[in-house]
């Protein structure tokens, strides 16, 4: 198929940036995306101009390195993946894609489309963790029976990658799904019972900090997530931040 | 320099024990004043950067990636193995052992093997108690499943997830320690060389990635995390930025490079679809659990299926070979990896391949399907239940157990895998080659260690699934924070190291001087048409099966075509600013120099061993015949051109375990 691509260039974080067109023609339905954006930057290259930055890694949905706004939605217009699991077959011969950065104040542009998420690692140090040495003494991994379906609701909320499509997606961007997420794996389990008040106090006190917006339940992280983390992960945090401030 | 593998006298089991109770410690006041630098954040190098903190030492920590979080650890899908005997089949500390060096095909050092074993039981606890969501069953105790190789079900596993449960726990244990201000975290930073300072590994030069600025970082010790170079193929399961840079550059240093040519070959990832294929996917080798692997039994069903007129349920069952339970009764589907793959790959060149390229095996879920299905009929009483209903049932315990991956099948393939049998192909995938070291982790580089899949130690010749994540958190839990002490000990007098010497200067220079040609270079093609052409040669020539004239073909090939990449690689952008081609360009570079010590590795194995397969060297049905004079380790010393590398030999001593011909029959 043949595309029309529309491109958020910025060069770096003191430019303004804007939108550049390109053409790109003989793309196959089984490309991924960021295949697709390969063969870009490789005409790029070799017509001497400077290719477009974007984050990615794993290329398997997993290490949430990839962003990418694709037609006014994180991850582009497929479900439960990330950019770099989507693929060419969601588009027809002839579209033109939008392509811009995950957008919001606490993300700031590094170059084109890549975007400065240290913010979610700030958070993460202010209590994502249970405070336990490494000493080959800890109790049995067995003496700490916990329910299947616990182990389950804390798997699904951990499985969290980290993307901030929810940030994205969101209006206020708002942090809140992905602050939950970490907030409820613990809350879930009998080992993040220790902590749990400090724990979900401080990890709001920074998310705030860093100038994420608030939940007004609009529910679009939740349809976004590449992942599928729930909005209960929201109520969740909510009720643990009650119950720690009362 | 004559090749010291420091293990420690006594019997087997006692060494780690006893070999703990002697070495050398820091008291914590003194490791206030002691800098460690990790570089890479998967689970060894994650795990030990947080261990080390813990303990008192200063870390500074490298990753190239924008968190810690990102490194490619998170991909591994399946599970991590240990010896907890919680299935009360049988299994054992010994039996681990055997297993990972049977496995290994015999190439792998005994007592770093069985120090492993031991601790592995740890490595699950500790998680535990950091809150990784392993699975469980329904009494609320940790549930196991099966991996190949073995006879007993010993990994644990997070759904298909377990990479990334894990190294979020190490990430963690790494927060807190940034949080403490004990690890200072260099994100998007990139190691370019290793500084030694009479004649101990004393810091690093780092390119900070966003700024393009060069960066000197002193510390007592130096410490490779950085993975695997599976990408030295090009097409592989590791991330895109995976690379060799860290272990190549200490090996130029004095670091002697062990076993280049083991690659893992893994045999179950999607196959590839076109010349635009930028990377490759795994799908886990727990799903061989349930998956049964065949090609059609006959060339004209292969046609019929290729055309399209043919679909691969119809197929009746006495016309599959399931050929991994053909050849193999004992293990079956679940024969070690370089087994299976090989498997595949000769009934592929046979003709049987399903896919338009010829490169596609099934695996199907049929009859799991049917067997959970009928099981949960019985559970729920439900009497009579309907082929329909069976079936139902039966894919509901199999999405609980791999939802993800059938998801990420369907997303890439476009079938759905609930319906027609997954196709799949080897991809490279991990490598077992790396940085020699010795029973402490330490390279031949005095202060500079290796762990994790950088390093040689623990796999031998081809590594058992769910290994890999246990010997990275090993390393970095358990074993490099005792070993590393040991050396730091002697360093409690030495202060700060500073990095205004003529040491670091001369590092610097050099890093400088190669980034200022890459931007300067006005060249013709892009490192992208490099990297893809090093991966060819290195597929065809040094992949599943190799021979002497393929491997000397390949020498010269990768030869010229460096020279070629010297002379006329183009990078667009200059050294000041956010450039992944740059980036990329040294890394592929560096690529270039291991690709040739790799087939000559390749070439002087004049056996097959594990992944490392030679041709000429097969039994009577087409096995790998391992060769007595060949139980050695090949450690490399660097001199120049790949050609020049000389090659030093650690003999391999089997004290407790019989070297016997590897048989999964």
């Amino acid at each position: 198929m043949n595309l029309t691509l529309k491109i958020w260039r910025q060069v770096d974080a003191n430019d303004k940036g804007k939108m550049v067109d390109y053409k790109i023609a003989e793309i196959s339905g089984s490309m991924s995306f960021l295949e697709m954006m390969d063969v870009l930057n490789e005409q790029l290259v070799n017509a001497g101009e400077q290719p477009v930055a974007f984050d990615h890694d794993c290329r398997e949905g997993i290490c949430g390195m990839c962003s990418m706004y694709i037609n006014g939605e994180a991850h582009g217009p497929d479900r439960g993946v990330t950019t770099c699991q989507l693929h060419m077959r969601m588009f027809k011969d002839g579209d033109t894609i939008t392509i811009e950065p995950f957008r919001a104040a606490s993300f700031p542009v590094i170059k084109d489309l890549v975007v400065d998420r240290s913010a979610f690692d700030r958070i993460q140090h202010a209590g994502g963790y249970i405070s336990v040495n490494t000493s080959g003494n800890t109790q049995d991994a067995n003496s700490i029976p916990i329910s299947k379906h616990a182990a389950d609701e804390a798997m699904d909320a951990a499985t969290c990658i980290g993307c901030g499509a929810c940030v994205a997606s969101c209006k206020n961007s708002s942090a809140m799904l992905f602050v939950g997420a970490k907030v409820s794996q613990y809350a879930l389990l009998p080992q993040g019972q220790v902590e749990a008040a400090d724990r979900v106090k401080n990890m709001v006190a920074q998310m705030d900090l860093e100038g994420f917006g608030n939940c007004t339940n609009t529910g679009a992280c939740e349809v976004e997530c590449p992942k599928g983390i729930s909005l209960d992960n929201i109520a969740r945090m909510n009720r643990e931040l009650m119950k720690a401030s009362v | 320099m004559a090749l010291d593998s420091k293990v420690p006298q006594g019997p087997l089991k006692e060494k780690w024990t006893e070999y703990k109770n002697h070495i050398n410690l820091v008291n914590p006041a003194n490791k206030r004043h002691i800098d460690v630098i990790v570089v890479g954040t998967g689970l060894a190098g994650g795990s030990a950067a947080a261990t080390l903190a813990e303990l008192g030492y200063n870390v500074k920590a490298f990753a190239y990636q924008d968190s810690p979080r990102r490194a490619h650890s998170i991909a591994a899908q399946g599970g991590i193995n240990a010896a907890k005997n919680y299935q009360g089949d049988g299994d054992s500390t010994y039996r681990l052992f055997y297993d990972t060096v049977k496995g290994g095909d015999y190439r792998s050092r005994e007592s770093n093997v069985y120090r492993l074993a031991e601790v592995s039981a740890n490595i699950i606890d500790q998680c535990v108690a950091q809150g990784v969501p392993f699975a469980r069953d329904y009494g609320g105790l940790l549930d196991n499943r099966s991996f190949g190789g073995v006879l007993v079900s010993r990994t644990f596993y997070a759904k298909g997830q377990t990479g990334q449960q894990l190294l979020l726990g190490a990430y963690s244990a790494m927060n807190r320690q940034i949080a403490r201000g004990k690890i200072e975290m260099f994100n998007r930073h990139e190691m370019l060389d290793v500084v030694v300072v009479d004649g101990k590994a004393r810091g690093i030069i780092a390119r900070n990635l966003v700024t393009g600025e060069i960066e000197r970082h002193s510390a007592h010790a130096v410490v490779i995390a950085s993975g695997g170079y599976g990408n030295v193929y090009f097409l592989s399961t590791n991330a895109m930025g995976s690379n060799v840079t860290a272990g190549w550059k200490v090996h130029k240093k004095g670091a002697y490079f062990a076993n280049p040519c083991y690659t893992q070959i893994h045999p179950t990832c999607i196959p590839r679809s076109g010349d635009y294929q930028s990377k490759l996917t795994l799908m886990s080798e727990s799903l061989r659990n349930d998956g049964r692997i065949w090609v059609p039994k006959h060339l004209k069903d292969v046609e019929a299926i290729k055309a399209g007129t043919l679909k691969p349920m119809q197929l009746k069952e006495e016309d599959r070979d399931y050929y991994l339970e053909r050849r193999y009764p004992a293990f079956g589907n679940l024969v070690p990896r370089d087994v299976a793959s090989r498997a595949a790959k000769e009934r592929c060149d046979a003709g049987y391949g399903v896919n338009a390229t010829g490169e596609a095996v099934y695996l199907d879920f049929a009859a799991s399907f049917v067997r959970y299905g009928t099981e949960q009929a019985k559970i729920h009483n439900i009497v009579n239940p309907s082929e329909a209903k069976i079936k139902e049932l039966g894919q509901e315990i199999v999405r609980a157990k791999y939802g993800n991956l059938f998801q990420m099948y369907e997303k890439i393939v476009d079938e759905n895998p609930y319906e027609t049998p997954m196709m799949i192909y080897p991809a490279v995938h991990y490598t077992m080659g790396g940085v020699w070291v010795d029973y402490n982790l330490m390279t031949t580089i005095p202060g500079c260690y290796a762990i994790g899949e950088a390093n040689f130690s623990d796999h031998g010749a081809n590594r058992l699934g769910a290994s890999a994540l246990m010997q990275g958190l090993a390393d970095g839990y358990f074993v490099l924070p005792y070993t590393i002490g040991d050396y730091l000990a002697d360093d409690i007098r030495t202060g700060k190291i500073s990095t205004d010497t003529p040491e670091f200067e001369a590092a610097e220079k050099e890093v400088s001087e190669r980034i200022q040609f890459f931007v300067n270079n006005k060249g013709t093609h892009s490192v992208d048409y490099y990297h893809k052409k090093l991966g060819k040669i290195m597929w065809d020539k040094c992949g599943m099966s190799r021979n002497a004239e393929g491997l000397k073909t390949a020498i010269e090939d990768i030869s010229a075509l460096r020279k070629d990449f010297w002379e006329n690689v183009i990078v667009p952008g200059n050294d000041h600013e956010y450039n992944e081609q740059l980036a990329k360009a040294g890394r592929v570079a560096d690529f270039l120099e291991l690709g040739e010590l790799f087939a000559k590795d390749a070439l002087v194995r004049e056996e097959s061993a594990g992944g490392h397969f030679r041709e000429e060297y097969q039994t009577p049905d087409g096995e790998a015949k391992r060769i007595k004079e060949f139980q050695f380790v090949s450690a490399w010393e660097y001199k120049g051109e790949p050609k020049d590398a000389v090659l030093h030999k650690e003999a391999l001593v089997y004290e407790n375990i019989e070297v016997k011909e590897r048989s999964y029959k």
